[in-house]
C-alpha cells in the first residue's frame, strides 16, 4: 500500500475549479516530483494534502488513514510536514524559536533537543545565527531554516513547494543536497518544482501537471529522456 | 506636590487604559482585526460587578470574578458567531461587524438595565495611603489599579514566553497558515486571544468605574476608543507598547485636564495621536517589518 494516496481530487477557488480530478501515490521512501508551468496547480495540490485549503471531492489517505476532512493543524502530529511556497520562517522570530515552533506537536523533550542538535549539525550556519531574527536571514538560509524547522516534527514524508525558488544556482545545488540527505535519512518526499531538470534529477518518479490535470507520469529518468518533457519543461 | 499628585493620577488612569489596550493590541495582532465592541464588553463587566454587588451583596472580589467569567464567555462566544465566519472576509466587512457588535451590547443593556446612571460603588474598600507627612493623598483604588496593571503585564509576558500557548500565539500572530503548518490549531489560539482579553476587559472596567463611578451603557465606548488610541500609540501589535501607549495617554490627558482645560483635554490627547503617528506611522513600539525578500 502507497504511503500517500491521492484520488480523484478535485479543489475549487470560488467558481473556478483548479485542480480538475487527479489521482497520484508515493510509496515510504520515494521523492516524487510533480511539475509543471506557472498556475498549473502544484502548490495547490500540496495545500490540500496538507489541509490548508479544503478540497471539493476526492479522497487523500495517508498511512491508510483518511485524511481528507481533517484540519491542517492536526496533520503535522502525524508525521507529514509541508515546507511552503517562499518559506514563510516567522521572520520576528528568532532562527532558535522558529526551529522550536517545528517541535510543537512534540511532547519528549529530551528528544526534541537531540532532533535540534541534529538540525544544527546539518546546517552549521543556522546554530551560528541562532538568536538572529529569520527575517534577516538570506534566502538561502531561510530555505534551510524552513528544512530545519520541518525537520524538527520528526516528519516520515514531507512536503517541499518550490525549494529552489529565487535562489542563485550554487544554492539550489545546496538545497537539492539537503532534500537528498533528508531521502538518506529516511524520509519521503514529495517535491514541487520548476525547475524541472534538477527535480527529475533527484526524483524516482514524477508526474506531470498541466492546468490541473495531470497528463504524463513516470520514472523520473524516463522522463529525462521524454520528448514532450525535454520540449516542454527542460528547454532543450 | 499637585504636580506628583496628578502624575500618579495619570498613571493609575493610563494602567486602566493599558489593560483594555491589551484587548485591542491582541487581538489585532492574532487575528488581525479591530474590534470595536471590546470597549463594551468592558461596559457588560462593570454592570455584571455593580448586579452583583449591590443587589446580590457578594464582596466586591467575587462580583469581578463573575465578570470575568462572564465577559470571557461573552468574548469567545462574540469571537465564534460574529467575527469567526467572516475570516477569509475582507477586513471592511469585519470592522463593520464589529461596529454592529458594539451597538448590539449597548442597545441590550439599556433594554436590560435602563438608560439611567447608576452610581457604581468602588471595588477597593482600603484606606487610602498618606504620604508626606499627609500633603500627598494617593486613593486606594488609584494605587490598587498600578498594582494590577503591573502583574497583568508580568503575567502576559510570562505567559506568551514560557507557555506553549504563548508561542502559538506568537506564531499565529506573524503567520496564520505557517502556524497551522506547524501543528498550531489557530481558530483555538484566536478564541484564546478573544477570552483572555475580555477578561481583562472586565478587570479594566471594574477598575475605571472604580475611579470614574458614574455607569451608563454608554460607559465603555469612551475608555475604549482612548484605550485603541494607547495601543496604536504604543504601536498595535505590541504588548509593551500597549502598556507604554496606556500610561502616556494617561498621563498626558490627567495634565492636560489639570494644566490646560478638562474641557479640551480629550483635544489634546488625541491631537498627540495625531502627531505621533506622524512622526511615527508605527506608533512607539510598532514593529519594524525587516524581511529580506
Amino acid at each position: 500500500m502507497a504511503m500517500l494516496e491521492v484520488k480523484d481530487l478535485k479543489v475549487n477557488y470560488g467558481l473556478i475549479q483548479a485542480i480538475k480530478g487527479i489521482s497520484f501515490e508515493l510509496n515510504e521512501g520515494e521523492i516524487v516530483a510533480l511539475i509543471g508551468a506557472n498556475g498549473a496547480g502544484k502548490t495547490t495540490i500540496l495545500n490540500t494534502v496538507s489541509g490548508v485549503i479544503p478540497s471539493s471531492a476526492g479522497s487523500i489517505v495517508f498511512e491508510g488513514k483518511d485524511i481528507t476532512k481533517i484540519s491542517g493543524h492536526k496533520i503535522v502530529s502525524m508525521g507529514m510536514a509541508h515546507i511552503p511556497e517562499g518559506r514563510r520562517v516567522f521572520a520576528n522570530l528568532s532562527v532558535y524559536e522558529n526551529l522550536k515552533m517545528g517541535a510543537y506537536t512534540r511532547k519528549d523533550k529530551a528528544e526534541i533537543e537531540a532532533t535540534l542538535k541534529q538540525v544544527y549539525e546539518y546546517f552549521p550556519r543556522l546554530e551560528e545565527r541562532k538568536n538572529q531574527p529569520a527575517g534577516t536571514l538570506s534566502g538561502g538560509e531561510q530555505q534551510m531554516l524552513a528544512m530545519g524547522r520541518a525537520l524538527m516534527s520528526k516528519p516520515k514524508l514531507i512536503l517541499m513547494d518550490e525549494p529552489s525558488m529565487g535562489l542563485s544556482p550554487l544554492l539550489v545545488k545546496e538545497v537539492f543536497s539537503i532534500i537528498k540527505y533528508c531521502h538518506e535519512i529516511g524520509i519521503s518526499i514529495l517535491l514541487v518544482e520548476q525547475n524541472a531538470k534538477m527535480a527529475l534529477g533527484i526524483a524516482d518518479r514524477a508526474y506531470v501537471l498541466e492546468t490541473g490535470n495531470i497528463t504524463l507520469s513516470g520514472k523520473a529518468d524516463a522522463m529525462l529522456e521524454n520528448d514532450e518533457v525535454k520540449k516542454a519543461y527542460l528547454g532543450v | 506636590m499637585d504636580f506628583l499628585s496628578y502624575l500618579i493620577n495619570g498613571i493609575s488612569l493610563g494602567s486602566v487604559y493599558a489593560i483594555i489596550a491589551l484587548g485591542y493590541t491582541m487581538v489585532y495582532g492574532i487575528a488581525k482585526m479591530l474590534n470595536f465592541a471590546h470597549g463594551d464588553v468592558i461596559m457588560v463587566g462593570c454592570y455584571i460587578v455593580f448586579m452583583m454587588m449591590g443587589k446580590a451583596g457578594v464582596p466586591p472580589i467575587v462580583a469581578i470574578l463573575g465578570a470575568v467569567v462572564i465577559c470571557t464567555v461573552l468574548g469567545m462566544g462574540i469571537e465564534k458567531l460574529a467575527y469567526k465566519p467572516l475570516r477569509r472576509a475582507t477586513s471592511l466587512a469585519v470592522l463593520i461587524t464589529a461596529i454592529g457588535v458594539s451597538y448590539f451590547l449597548q442597545n441590550s443593556a439599556l433594554l436590560i438595565f435602563g438608560a439611567d446612571s447608576k452610581s457604581f460603588t468602588s471595588v477597593v474598600n482600603l484606606p487610602n495611603l498618606q504620604l508626606a507627612g499627609g500633603k500627598l493623598t494617593i486613593s486606594s483604588t488609584t494605587l490598587v489599579t498600578v498594582i494590577v496593571c503591573i502583574v497583568i503585564m508580568l503575567a502576559l509576558s510570562f505567559f506568551i514566553k514560557k507557555t506553549k500557548a504563548g508561542q502559538a500565539m506568537l506564531a499565529v500572530s506573524e503567520d496564520k497558515d505557517a502556524a497551522m503548518l506547524m501543528g498550531i490549531n489557530a481558530n483555538a489560539t484566536i478564541s484564546l486571544t478573544f477570552a483572555i482579553g475580555s477578561c481583562l476587559a472586565a478587570i479594566a472596567g471594574a477598575l475605571f468605574c472604580s475611579a470614574y463611578p458614574v455607569l451608563t451603557p454608554y460607559t465603555g465606548s469612551m475608555p475604549g476608543i482612548k484605550a485603541f488610541t494607547a495601543a496604536v500609540f504604543g504601536g498595535i501589535g505590541s504588548i509593551p507598547g500597549a502598556f507604554i501607549g496606556g500610561i502616556l495617554l494617561g498621563v498626558i490627558e490627567i495634565f492636560a485636564k489639570a494644566y490646560v482645560s478638562s474641557q479640551l483635554s480629550d483635544a489634546i490627547v488625541f491631537a498627540v495621536l495625531i502627531i505621533v503617528l506622524l512622526v511615527r506611522p508605527t506608533g512607539i513600539l510598532g514593529k519594524k517589518i525587516h524581511e529580506k525578500v
